[in-house]
């Protein structure tokens, strides 16, 4: 380039090349536009095996897709659970009711503190008695041998570790005998479900590589396939890149089709689930509803199944392409 | 525009399919290549193209030195060169025209220019009328002639046939030969390797005859 420059006058030597590198451009994004039309049409050209491969590919893509989806409607859902997390008070058993009453006023005026429950000594050992069928025996006591208690919910804002910074607060207060913390449930629900997170990874993670295997075998044996076809482009003068490029498209097509599949399955589950899932939440008077990847979800797929397309292609061609020399 | 220099190539199992081989071709010559089956006519072919590298001497085509030619640049070689196939190599799943349009797709014609083209190039072998057929409803002589077509589609520096007349009666042969012929008189350089001594005998073109890998008529001396 630089040579055919300094042959010639040098504007013309550059709009010469400018032209030329034009013209390039165009034909490579003819080459493009009409690989990419050409691998379609043969994708087409055989509807049976080509919905096989979107369907292996739709759901190896489903399954972790819906994993998910699941966990987080169930976050969605422990996050909507009322007052998940009380702090219990109880107080010494010096502490009288009045005095108790005082110290749940002065905790509710607390900007930590959403609301302050009092349960007399009184009232819960009548409520023990009932429950437990104890109430002649314990009618016998001379003592009521239980604290006054307070039950606090923290304001919705804080989080875990501010609850425990308050439950050690009020641990510290002189009528307060001992501060229980209610949330080792909602502990063991988030450690369950970071768990399930990190499962869902996992298998994502080794269905991808499967996706990607599938795809390269698919890829593979159209290569395969049109072995002398690609002799003969290399014959007459077809590079690398020339013969690659509807290869590539294969894979994308396979892979966006895929990706829809995927979305449509995922869809067609929520869909099926909805039913049931609203009529639970009826029955526990919950406003909750399920919610699905969405329209950017089924798009993300689709890029995703078109990228994993193209990864897999490319990891065929690069593999058996090259192998292919005109004997 | 070609010349060898002392080429020698052995095939991986031990035969020697051109031994010490040197000539030059010039720029607008037509030469012929002939010798007994088996001589290393396609071979000296396959060199020019790039095909497969020579054992040993040079080979230079168009001035560059084809040992300098790495593997990547191979394609864009070929793209100079327009090749008639002893096998013609057609591709039997696309028509006649998409067959003698692929040289031009490669090089990124635009559509219009292609359909030109292709049709000129038809024109000239005879098949103009049957671009939309299939090669397998061709005969032998009609796939020749697409193969010779698709050859001189892309208006190649060189032009190399291998029995590009093997399967024509002798008026069509004679008529192809009249075609390669207009081509060098326009500056193409042109290598056809033939059995044929009777037809190009007649035609008065320099002859290299191979015997057994060794050149040994119309070389350098
Ligand atoms: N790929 C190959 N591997 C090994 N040996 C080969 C290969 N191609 C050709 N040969 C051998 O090299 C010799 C020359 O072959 P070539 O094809 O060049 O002959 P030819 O002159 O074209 O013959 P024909 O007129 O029959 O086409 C032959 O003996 C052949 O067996
Ligand atoms: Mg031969």
């Amino acid at each position: 380039m630089s040579r055919a420059r300094s042959d010639r006058p040098r504007g013309e030597g550059a709009s010469l090349s400018r032209a030329r590198m034009a013209d390039q451009y165009r034909a490579w994004l003819r080459h493009h536009r009409l690989s990419a039309a050409e691998s379609l049409q043969r994708v087409l050209e055989r509807p049976f095996s080509s919905l096989m491969t979107w369907l292996v590919i739709g759901i190896a893509l489903a399954l972790p897709v819906g994993l998910s989806v699941t966990l987080d409607n169930a976050a969605e859902l422990s996050a909507r659970w009322e007052s998940p997390t009380q702090i219990s008070l109880f107080l010494h058993t010096d502490v009288d009711a009045a005095a108790a009453a005082e110290l749940a006023q002065a905790l509710e005026r607390s900007a930590e503190v959403a609301q302050v429950h009092l349960v007399s000594r009184d009232d819960a050992l009548a409520e023990f008695g009932a429950l437990s069928g104890f109430a002649e025996v314990l009618a016998e006591l001379d003592d009521n041998p239980l604290p006054n208690l307070l039950l606090v919910t923290p304001a919705p804002r804080l989080d875990q570790d501010a609850v425990r910074t308050l439950r050690d607060n009020l641990d510290k207060r002189d009528k307060v005998d001992e501060a229980v913390l209610d949330m080792q449930w909602l502990q063991r629900l988030n450690s369950l479900m970071d768990l399930g997170r990190r499962m869902v990874m996992a298998v994502g993670a080794l269905l991808l590589v499967g996706v990607i295997l599938i795809l390269g075998n698919t890829i593979r044996l159209a290569i395969e396939n049109r072995r002398d076809e690609i002799v003969i482009v290399k014959l007459v003068g077809g590079s690398n890149p020339f013969v690659r490029r509807p290869f590539l498209y294969t894979g994308l097509w396979y892979g966006v089709g895929g990706g829809l599949v995927a979305g449509l399955v995922v869809n067609a589950a929520l869909w099926y689930l909805q039913g049931p899932v609203g009529e639970l939440a009826r029955l526990y008077q919950s406003g909750f509803e399920l919610r699905g990847p969405g329209i950017m979800g089924v798009l993300n797929l689709v890029i995703i199944g078109g990228l994993l397309g193209l990864a897999g292609a490319w990891l065929a061609v690069s593999r058996h392409l090259a192998a292919i020399v005109p004997r | 525009m070609i010349s060898f220099e002392r080429v020698s190539k052995r095939y991986p199992e031990g035969h020697d399919a051109l031994r010490e081989v040197s000539f030059d071709i010039a720029r607008d010559d037509l030469v012929f290549l002939t010798g007994h089956s088996g001589a290393g006519k396609s071979t000296l072919m396959r060199l020019i193209m790039l095909m497969d590298r020579p054992t040993r001497g040079k080979v230079v085509v168009d001035g560059r030195d084809l040992s300098t030619v790495s593997n990547r640049r191979i394609p864009g070689h070929r793209r100079q060169i327009g090749v008639v196939f002893q096998n013609h190599q057609l591709l039997f799943d696309r028509n006649v025209f998409d067959n003698v349009a692929l040289p031009l797709v490669i090089s990124g014609y635009d559509h219009r220019e292609v359909g030109r083209r292709v049709r000129a190039a038809l024109d000239k072998v005879g098949l103009l009328k049957r671009e939309r057929a299939m090669p397998v409803t061709l005969s032998g002589g009609e796939q020749q002639r697409v193969g010779i077509a698709r050859a001189v589609v892309g208006r190649p520096k060189i032009l190399l046939a291998d029995e590009p007349t093997g399967n024509l009666d002798p008026e069509l042969s004679a008529e192809i030969m009249q075609l390669f012929e207009s081509f060098s008189q326009v500056g193409v350089t042109v290598l056809i390797a033939s059995h044929d001594l009777a037809l190009i005998s007649r035609l008065r073109h320099r002859i290299l005859t191979l015997r057994e890998g060794r050149l040994v008529t119309g070389g350098l001396l």
